[in-house]
C-alpha cells in the first residue's frame, strides 16, 4: 500500500501540510493524491473508530453466517448487495469455507437484531440458512486497541 | 550402627573451649574511635579523571520538572512488538529460568548467524564466533579488555555515543577521537584517519548510523577505510546497533568486505531496531581467537545473558514485519522533524539513519548546554546539548524523533517560537 494511504489508515485527520512533511512531499501533491483516492474509489471514507463498550447506550452488534445458492448469472454478488443495502447491516464479506457470507448487524437490543435476521434476511430468496453470533465485547477494532498499553514511563533523557 | 562405629573420635581438647568468666575490656583509651580515624578515598584514582555522563547530568535537570516534551529520548518509543514479548512469557511459563551457556543458547545463535548472512552478508560461525553479551554495552567492555594493552590508543569518530571515551579508558586504553563535521554529513573518511593515526593506534571503533547525527558512510567510505585499516594493520569494532535503521543508501558493514573479517569485531544488538532495550541483549562477533578471548572475560563477570531475554530474541529475528513498521514509522517523523526545524530556521542536515536530529545552533551566542537550559526553561522542551556527545558536538542539539508524532509537532512549534525570540535579542 502506498505510504500517504498507511499514513490515512493510522489517522485520517492528519493535515495535508504534516502529510507532505512526512513524506517528503509538497501539499498541493498531497492534496491531488487525496482527491484522486477519493475520486476513484480506493478512499471510501473516514471514520472515528468509537469504543461503543464506554457509550451507555442500546446496542448490540451481532456476526451472522449465512449459507446461500449462488444464482446462475451474478453468483454471489446479487445477494449480497442486496444484504448490503439493509441499514442494519454494517459490513459484508465473501467467505471462504462453510458459509458463504458474513454480515455484521447491529441493533438497539437482542430482540431488534433476532427479528432482523429472521423476518428480513432468512427470508430473502436464495439465503438458505443463517447462524447469529453475538458480539459482548470489543477489544481491538480497525488495528486499534480499546484499551491503550500503559507502559511504565521511559526515562525522560537518556543516552 | 556401623557407620558410627567407624567414625573416627574428635580429638581431646580440640574444640574450642567457651571461654568463661567476663570478656576482657580493652584498656581505657585504647577503644577504637570510629568517627575520627583518618580515611584514604577507596575509589580508584583513574575513575576522577573520568566525568559523569553529560547525559545524566541533564536527566537529573529534566526530571525535577513537570509536563516537559521530551526530544531527548534515547531508546525507541514502541513496546517491544508482542509475539517477542509473547515468546518470552511463553519460555518463562515453561520454566525457562536457568543459566544458559556461556556463549548463549545455539539456537540464537545460529539464528544470528543466518541473520547476518542475509542482512550483512558476513559469515560467522554459531560455534565459535558469535557470543551473546547483556547488551552491546556488554559487548563494547569486553571488546576493549580483550585487545588493549595499557596505553594502546583507539581512533574513534565524534561526536558520538557518550560510552565510548570511558569505555576505552575502564580498559587503560588511550582515546583519540577523530572529529566529524556537518558539512559532509558527519561522515568518516580515510583522509580524517591518517591525520590522527599513531604507532600506538591498536583499534578504530565506528558506529554508523551514528547516535547522535543519525550520520551513514558511504561504500566508498567503507572501503577507503578498510584499506586504510590494513595499511596500518589496525583492528576495527563496528557498532551496528542502529543498522536497521537505515532510510537512504546502502548499508555496507565494513566486516563484509574482502579481508576484515579477520581484523574486526561486529558488534550487534536488539535494543534499538527491535525495540528491546529493557531486555539487554546484544552480541559480538568475531574470529575464533578474538572471539575466545572476549569469552574468557564474558564468563567469569558475566557468565550468560538473561535466558528470557535470549528466548525472545529468538522470536525477533524469524520476523521482520514490525520492525520494517516501526522503520518506517521512524522515516516519517524524520522527515517531519527536519523539515519543521529547517522552516523554523534552525538549520537540520537530513540525517539517513538512527532516530535523532542534530541541529546547528551555535548561532545565538550561547553554549549548546545553555541553550538547551534555556529552552527547558522558556518552553519546556528537553534536548540534549551536543557537547554532551564528545566537544565536537558543541554548537549542536541532539533531537530524539523517537516520540509521539503530536509532542515532536508541539516540540517543534515551542523550539520555533524560541529562536524567533532569541533573534530579537
Ligand atoms: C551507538 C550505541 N551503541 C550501543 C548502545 C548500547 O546499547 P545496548 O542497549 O545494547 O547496551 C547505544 C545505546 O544508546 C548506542 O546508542
Amino acid at each position: 500500500m502506498d505510504e500517504l494511504l498507511k499514513l490515512l489508515r493510522a489517522n485520517a485527520l492528519e493535515s495535508p501540510k504534516n502529510l507532505a512533511r512526512m513524506l517528503n512531499s509538497t501539499e498541493g501533491a498531497v492534496k491531488a493524491k487525496i482527491a484522486e483516492y477519493e475520486r476513484t474509489g480506493v478512499i471510501r471514507g473516514y471514520q472515528a473508530v468509537v469504543n461503543t463498550d464506554r457509550l451507555d447506550v442500546d446496542l448490540v452488534r451481532a456476526v451472522i453466517e449465512i449459507k446461500v445458492t449462488p444464482e446462475r448469472e451474478g453468483g454471489f454478488n446479487r445477494l449480497a448487495e442486496r444484504v448490503s443495502k439493509f441499514a442494519e447491516v454494517e459490513s459484508v464479506w465473501l467467505m471462504s469455507g462453510t458459509y458463504d457470507l458474513l454480515a455484521v448487524v447491529t441493533g438497539r437490543n437482542l430482540k431488534e437484531v433476532a427479528f432482523f435476521v429472521s423476518e428480513k434476511l432468512a427470508t430473502i430468496n436464495g439465503i438458505l440458512s443463517t447462524a447469529t453470533h453475538f458480539m459482548l465485547k470489543t477489544y481491538k477494532s480497525n488495528g486499534v486497541l480499546m484499551v491503550e498499553e500503559q507502559p511504565d514511563e521511559r526515562l525522560k533523557v537518556s543516552p | 550402627m556401623n557407620g558410627s562405629k567407624s567414625r573416627p573420635e574428635p580429638a581431646k581438647g580440640s574444640r574450642p573451649r567457651a571461654s568463661k568468666g567476663p570478656r576482657p575490656e580493652p584498656a581505657e583509651g585504647s577503644r577504637p574511635r570510629l568517627s575520627t580515624a583518618p580515611r584514604r578515598s577507596f575509589v580508584a584514582s583513574y575513575l576522577n579523571d573520568i566525568p559523569r555522563s553529560g547525559i545524566r547530568d541533564f536527566f537529573d535537570i529534566v526530571s525535577a520538572r513537570k509536563d516537559v516534551i521530551s526530544l531527548g529520548i534515547g531508546e525507541p518509543d514502541f513496546v517491544t512488538p508482542w509475539r517477542i514479548r509473547e515468546a518470552s512469557i511463553t519460555a518463562l511459563d515453561r520454566g525457562a529460568t536457568t543459566y544458559t551457556s556461556n556463549r548463549g543458547l545455539i539456537e540464537l545463535r545460529r539464528q544470528i548467524a543466518r541473520y547476518l548472512g542475509q542482512a550483512f552478508d558476513v559469515a560467522y560461525d554459531p560455534e565459535n564466533e558469535i557470543l551473546i553479551t547483556v547488551g552491546v554495552s556488554e559487548a563494547l567492555d569486553l571488546a576493549m579488555r580483550a585487545i588493549l594493552e595499557p596505553g594502546d590508543e583507539v581512533m574513534y569518530h565524534e561526536p558520538c555515543f557518550v560510552s565510548y571515551n570511558p569505555e576505552i579508558r575502564f580498559a587503560h586504553g588511550v582515546p583519540v577521537p577523530v572529529v566529524t563535521r556537518r558539512e559532509n554529513g558527519f561522515r568518516l573518511t580515510r583522509p580524517m584517519l591518517e591525520e590522527k593515526v599513531s604507532p600506538r593506534t591498536k583499534a578504530l571503533l565506528l558506529s554508523f548510523p551514528t547516535n547522535p547525527t543519525g550520520a551513514t558512510l558511504t561504500r566508498e567510505d567503507v572501503e577507503g577505510i578498510a584499506a586504510f585499516a590494513q595499511a596500518h594493520d589496525i583492528l576495527v569494532i563496528t557498532d551496528e546497533i542502529y543498522s536497521e535503521l537505515t532510510y537512504e543508501g546502502e548499508r555496507v558493514s565494513i566486516a563484509s568486505l574482502p579481508g576484515m573479517k579477520e581484523r574486526t569485531i561486529f558488534l550487534h544488538g536488539f535494543s534499538k531496531s527491535w525495540a528491546m532495550t529493557g531486555f539487554r541483549l546484544g552480541y559480538a562477533c568475531a574470529p575464533v581467537e578474538l572471539s575466545e578471548a572476549m569469552m574468557k572475560i564474558h564468563q567469569y563477570i558475566m557468565m550468560c545473558a538473561p535466558i528470557l531475554s535470549q528466548k525472545a530474541a529468538i522470536e525477533a529475528l524469524k520476523s521482520n514485519v514490525d520492525t520494517d513498521e516501526m522503520r518506517a514509522s521512524y522515516e516519517h517523523r524524520r522527515n517531519f522533524i527536519c523539515a519543521g526545524l529547517n522552516e523554523a530556521g534552525i538549520p537540520c542536515h537530513v540525517p539517513k539513519g538512527a532516530f535523532y536530529v542534530f541541529p546547528y545552533v551555535g548561532d545565538y551566542g550561547l553554549t549548546s548546554k545553555d541553550f538547551a537550559l534555556r529552552l527547558l526553561d522558556e518552553e519546556n522542551v528537553a534536548c540534549v546539548p551536543g557537547s554532551a556527545f564528545g566537544a565536537s558536538g558543541e554548537g549542536f542539539l541532539r533531537c530524539s524523533y523517537s516520540t509521539d508524532l503530536e509532542a515532536i509537532k508541539e516540540a517543534v512549534t515551542r523550539m520555533a517560537r524560541f529562536v524567533a525570540r532569541l533573534r530579537k535579542g
